[in-house]
This record gives C-alpha cells, sequence and structure tokens, in this order.
C-alpha cells in the first residue's frame, strides 16, 4: 500500500488566529481514515487547505508524490483530488445533471463521463428521479446526496468528505455511511470529517484525533473506538 | 387558524386586490393613451417606436456588461459607462485621426469593421486589466470597498476621457451611409438599420457563450458559488477575467455604434447612458442577461414613443417618466421584470 496523502506540520492562519497548529495525517490507498473532533477542531480548515481554498503557513501536503500545498484549488482538482465540501455547496440554480456536469468539468472522455454519471446515479437512484430538478429545492440529504455524487464524477483518486452525515435524518445517515463503504469498493480512496463519530470509526480502517488544532491520537478504527478517552469525549460513553 | 392569520389574510388578498386593479387601470391607461396616438398618427407612431427600439438595443449592450459583472461578483461596477465613452472615443480616433476616413465608401466599411474588432479588443482588454489590478485584491473585502473603487476607477476613466477628447462636445463626419429607407411616411436611417444588424447577433451571440460553452458553464457556476466552482477545477480567477472581458467588447462596439450613428463624442457620455444602461439592468432584475436585454429595450421604447408621440410629455419629460416607472417596479417587483428569489434550503 502506498501513500497517496500525506499531510505534515500543518499550520493554517485566519488572520492571527491559528485555526490548525499541528496537523500530520497520512491516507494510503485504499484506505477509508476518519479525521474526527468535536466543532471548531479545525477540521473543515484542514480539508479546505487540502484542497487549495486556503493557503497554509507551514507544513507541506503531498500528493501522490507531488506537492500540492499553495497551488490553486483547480490544479489540485486536476490531480485527481476532489471534495465534497462542508454545507454540501450544491449550485441552487442549477438542475441535478448540471450539477453532476460540473463536477466532471476538467474531463474531456465524454463516454467516460456519462458512464460515470450512471453508476452515481446507481449508488444514489433518489438523485436519478430528481435529475431535472433545481439543486436549491431538494431536501437536505438529497442535497447531501448531490455533493457527494458530484465530487464523485471528477473522476478521483482521492475523495475528501466534508461532515456528510450533518443535519440528516438517522435512516439518511445510514445510507450515506452505507454508500462510503461502496465508493471505496470501486477503488476510490477516502479521507472522511465526521462528528459523528461512532458511525466514521465503523466504517475507516484507521482514524485521527483533532483537538483545538493539534493531533491528539490516531490510530486503528477499531483501536480507537475502544480507547477510554475517545469513548469519553466522542462516543458519549 | 387563528384569528390573527385570519386577519392577516384578508389583509393580504386586500392588498393584492388593489394592486391588480391598480395595475389593470394603469395598463389601460397607456393603451388608451398608445391607441390614441396610433390613430392620430400611425406612421409617427410606428417611427416613435423605431427611434426607441434602436436605442433600446444600444443600451443593451451596455447593460449586459453592468449585468455580466453583477453577476459574477456582485460589483456594480461605476466604470462600466465611462469604458463605454472611451469607446466612443477610441472609434472616432481610430477611423477619423488615424485611418484619416471621414466619408463613407468601400474602403470605409473595411475600417469600420476594422474598428469593431479593435474597439472590442480595447475594451476588453481595459476591463480586464481594471478588475486585475483594482478589484481582484478587494473580492473578499467588504461589499463597501470594491464599490468605491469602482467609483473612483469611474473617475479615473472620465479624467483620461477629458484628455483624449477635450472638454467639449466633438462632432466626426459618420463614415456609414447617410441615405434612408421610407416605407410611407416612416423612414429608417442606414445606420440605425446597419447598428441592429452588428448588435442582435452580438447579444445572441453572448446568450449562446453564456448558456451553451464551457465557459459560460464555469461563470454560471462561479456566479452561485466561488468555492464550489474551485472544487470543481474551475479556474476562478480566469473565469472572472473572462466575464470583464466580454463586458468591455460589448461596450466597446457600443461605443463604435454610437460614435458612429450619432456623429459626436463626450467625457461624460459615459455618466449619462451608463446610467440609462444600469437602470435598464436593475429593471429587468440585474444579473439576469435576458432581463438586461428586456429592461433596455423597455426603456429605449418608452423614451421612444414619450419624445416622439404628438400626443405626450415631450422630450423634457423623457427621464421622468422613465424613472417614475422604474420606482413604481420596484416599489411592486423589486427583484426586476425578470429577477428571481431563488428559495434555498440550508
Amino acid at each position: 500500500m502506498s501513500t497517496l496523502l500525506e499531510v505534515k506540520d500543518l499550520q493554517v492562519a485566519y488572520g492571527s488566529i491559528l485555526a490548525v497548529k499541528n496537523v500530520s495525517l497520512t491516507v494510503n490507498e485504499g484506505e477509508i481514515v476518519t479525521l474526527i473532533g468535536s466543532n471548531g477542531a479545525g477540521k473543515s480548515t484542514t480539508l479546505r487547505t487540502i484542497s487549495g481554498l486556503l493557503k497554509p503557513k507551514a507544513g507541506t501536503i503531498t500528493f501522490a508524490g507531488e506537492r500540492i500545498d499553495g497551488k490553486e484549488g483547480h490544479e489540485i482538482v486536476a490531480k485527481g483530488l476532489c471534495q465534497s465540501p462542508e454545507g454540501r455547496r450544491i449550485f441552487p440554480r442549477m438542475s441535478v445533471r448540471e450539477n453532476l456536469e460540473l463536477g466532471a468539468f476538467l474531463r474531456n472522455d465524454k463516454a467516460a463521463i456519462e458512464s460515470d454519471m450512471q453508476r452515481v446515479l446507481e449508488l444514489f437512484p433518489r438523485l436519478r428521479e430528481r435529475i431535472e430538478q433545481k439543486g436549491g429545492t431538494m431536501s437536505g440529504g438529497e442535497q447531501q446526496m448531490l455533493a457527494v455524487a458530484r465530487a464523485m464524477m471528477g473522476a478521483p483518486k482521492l475523495l475528501l468528505l466534508d461532515e456528510p452525515s450533518m443535519g440528516l435524518a438517522p435512516v439518511l445517515v445510514d445510507i450515506i455511511f452505507e454508500t462510503i463503504v461502496k465508493i471505496r469498493e470501486q477503488g476510490i480512496t477516502i479521507l472522511l470529517i465526521e462528528q459523528n463519530a461512532a458511525a466514521a470509526l465503523d466504517v475507516a480502517d484507521r482514524a485521527y484525533v483533532l483537538e483545538s488544532g493539534s493531533i491528539k491520537m490516531s490510530g486503528n478504527a477499531t483501536d480507537l473506538a475502544k480507547d477510554e478517552a475517545v469513548t469519553k469525549a466522542y462516543l458519549g460513553g | 387558524m387563528s384569528i390573527l392569520s385570519k386577519g392577516y389574510q384578508a389583509r393580504q388578498d386586500r392588498r393584492r386586490y388593489l394592486e391588480r386593479t391598480l395595475g389593470t387601470l394603469a395598463a389601460l391607461g397607456i393603451l388608451y393613451w398608445l391607441g390614441i396616438n396610433f390613430a392620430k398618427s400611425p406612421s409617427q407612431f410606428f417611427q416613435a417606436s423605431l427611434i426607441g427600439l434602436s436605442n433600446g438595443v444600444l443600451y443593451a449592450l451596455i447593460a449586459l456588461g453592468y449585468t455580466l459583472v453583477y453577476g459574477i461578483i456582485e460589483l456594480i461596477n461605476f466604470a462600466h459607462g465611462d469604458l463605454f465613452m472611451l469607446g466612443t472615443v477610441f472609434s472616432a480616433n481610430f477611423i477619423s485621426v488615424w485611418f484619416g476616413k471621414t466619408h463613407t465608401g468601400i474602403a470605409a466599411f473595411g475600417i469600420f469593421a476594422a474598428c469593431l474588432v479593435a474597439v472590442m479588443t480595447f475594451g476588453a482588454s481595459i476591463n480586464v486589466g481594471i478588475e486585475r489590478f483594482a478589484y481582484r485584491r478587494l473580492r473578499r473585502a467588504p461589499k463597501l470597498a470594491p464599490l468605491i473603487t469602482a467609483v473612483g476607477m469611474s473617475f479615473i476613466l472620465q479624467f483620461v476621457g477629458l484628455h483624449w477628447n477635450g472638454s467639449g462636445q466633438k462632432t466626426w463626419n459618420s463614415i456609414l451611409p447617410s441615405g434612408q429607407i421610407k416605407i410611407d411616411n416612416v423612414t429608417i436611417p442606414y445606420t440605425t438599420i446597419i447598428s441592429v444588424i452588428i448588435t442582435v447577433p452580438l447579444l445572441i451571440l453572448m446568450s449562446w457563450i453564456v448558456s451553451r460553452t464551457r465557459q459560460g458553464k464555469a461563470m454560471r457556476a462561479t456566479a452561485q458559488d466561488q468555492d464550489a466552482a474551485r472544487l470543481m477545477g474551475i479556474n476562478v480567477n480566469r473565469t472572472i477575467s473572462f466575464t470583464f472581458a466580454l463586458g468591455g467588447a460589448l461596450a466597446g462596439a457600443a461605443g463604435l455604434i454610437f460614435q458612429q450613428t450619432r456623429g459626436l463624442t463626450s467625457y461624460n457620455l459615459g455618466y449619462q447612458l451608463g446610467l440609462i444602461a444600469f437602470t435598464s439592468a436593475v429593471m429587468g432584475g440585474i444579473g439576469n442577461l435576458q432581463g438586461a436585454v428586456l429592461g433596455a429595450l423597455l426603456i429605449g421604447l418608452i423614451q421612444g414613443l414619450n419624445d416622439g408621440l404628438p400626443i405626450g410629455l415631450g422630450q423634457q419629460w423623457s427621464q421622468t417618466v422613465v424613472f417614475s416607472i422604474l420606482i413604481l417596479l420596484m416599489a411592486f417587483k423589486p427583484t426586476g421584470l425578470l429577477g428571481k428569489t431563488v428559495t434555498e434550503k440550508v
């Protein structure tokens, strides 16, 4: 298993406030890795920086053997790193189909795009029913599905998922997590951010615990799920 | 359910009823006014409409620049009207000074075509430059900062125009043929026909670029959510530059058409026409391309009919009528004619 993503000593600041103080993590090919932590721990900031929406203050980010820290967002997508961002951020005035097509914006292989479209619609049958509906008029759960499906349309090597279960009804949360496992079966590596630590640890291979901007713990997901400190802080035990 | 909501409902109904009645009365009044004018002199009616519409397409070219830029970065680019003004001065100099053409002819047509390309490139480059150096850094700044920068940019362009064109109005010979077609009593100058022949394809091309091309798709995505667009692999900076280039090119083309059909240039043209074009964009629903064209045609038509019909308020009331209609429209439909408020679930 080779390393796909390596983040080393990452620091990110908003003005003079250091939101990410010390984050180092690796994601190997084929893995599901989860980054758990409470609200404001710096999870989304870390993902936004990996995707190039924020510039790091210090540290390095290496993707598939290439430094990507400081590169523009669109250059990073071109390398095969796609993100389904926090709060879905779908294009509200575009149809589901247009949203999905935009996910494949940088690709030119028409036939492959079409087959990927069918693949994600199979994964999320609800989206097929709503294919011509405007994104902004769908329910929160449907928008979340669209956000994940749209990121998959970029044919990523690594998929970043930021809080895919946030604000969803429990039955939808289950569907989302089942789908995450299915996505990995299709050969896509996943870095997952979750507040729902129990569900995240359940599907992940490895996990990192982020606390006020620094990685406090890491290890196998099953081990961390049994860890007393983790249980206390994040699993409500 | 409750008495309170019932009362509210009744008040809403009454309000809607009142609005509808007033609207119908106003529409009937306008129809009556148009009717008596038409009966009095059909040729004058057509003549006034024609002048109005040909002004309207010119406004549309400029209005699109406002609406494109607002649509993508929510900035009212006050400098846009002045860019149009620079287009008029550039065209006059290109044709009459640099190429020394003051009369119509085959060669003049060639120069005119060359000038169209040149002035569109000129407008696009200046607009892209303005965005690159003045607006880009302020993209995440509070809204007031880019707004005041745009006002400043407007003055800078005006002073460039003042130095280039002088403080007074200059008149120029048009190199377009000066004749006209006469159908009954309606005269259609060749210049009007030519300006429509240039403008309409430009408007169609614009709408095709935005709705059908890859670049247009990037524009629409960027307009809705910049960060999300970045995550799709869209080069947001380049997309915004492209939008400014489109708007600038249209303002340049409008400059050439205005200068050649009216035969004049003045450093403060941007203020006058810019205001009308901006009003068109707001009337149609700012950010909406079809809306800008619709608003521009309506304002052109309103002005044309008001100024040209035998029974009417006449030219001195032209702006008053236009802005009264704008204010009325805003009161009842603040988003403009085609502006939409999208319900976004969170």
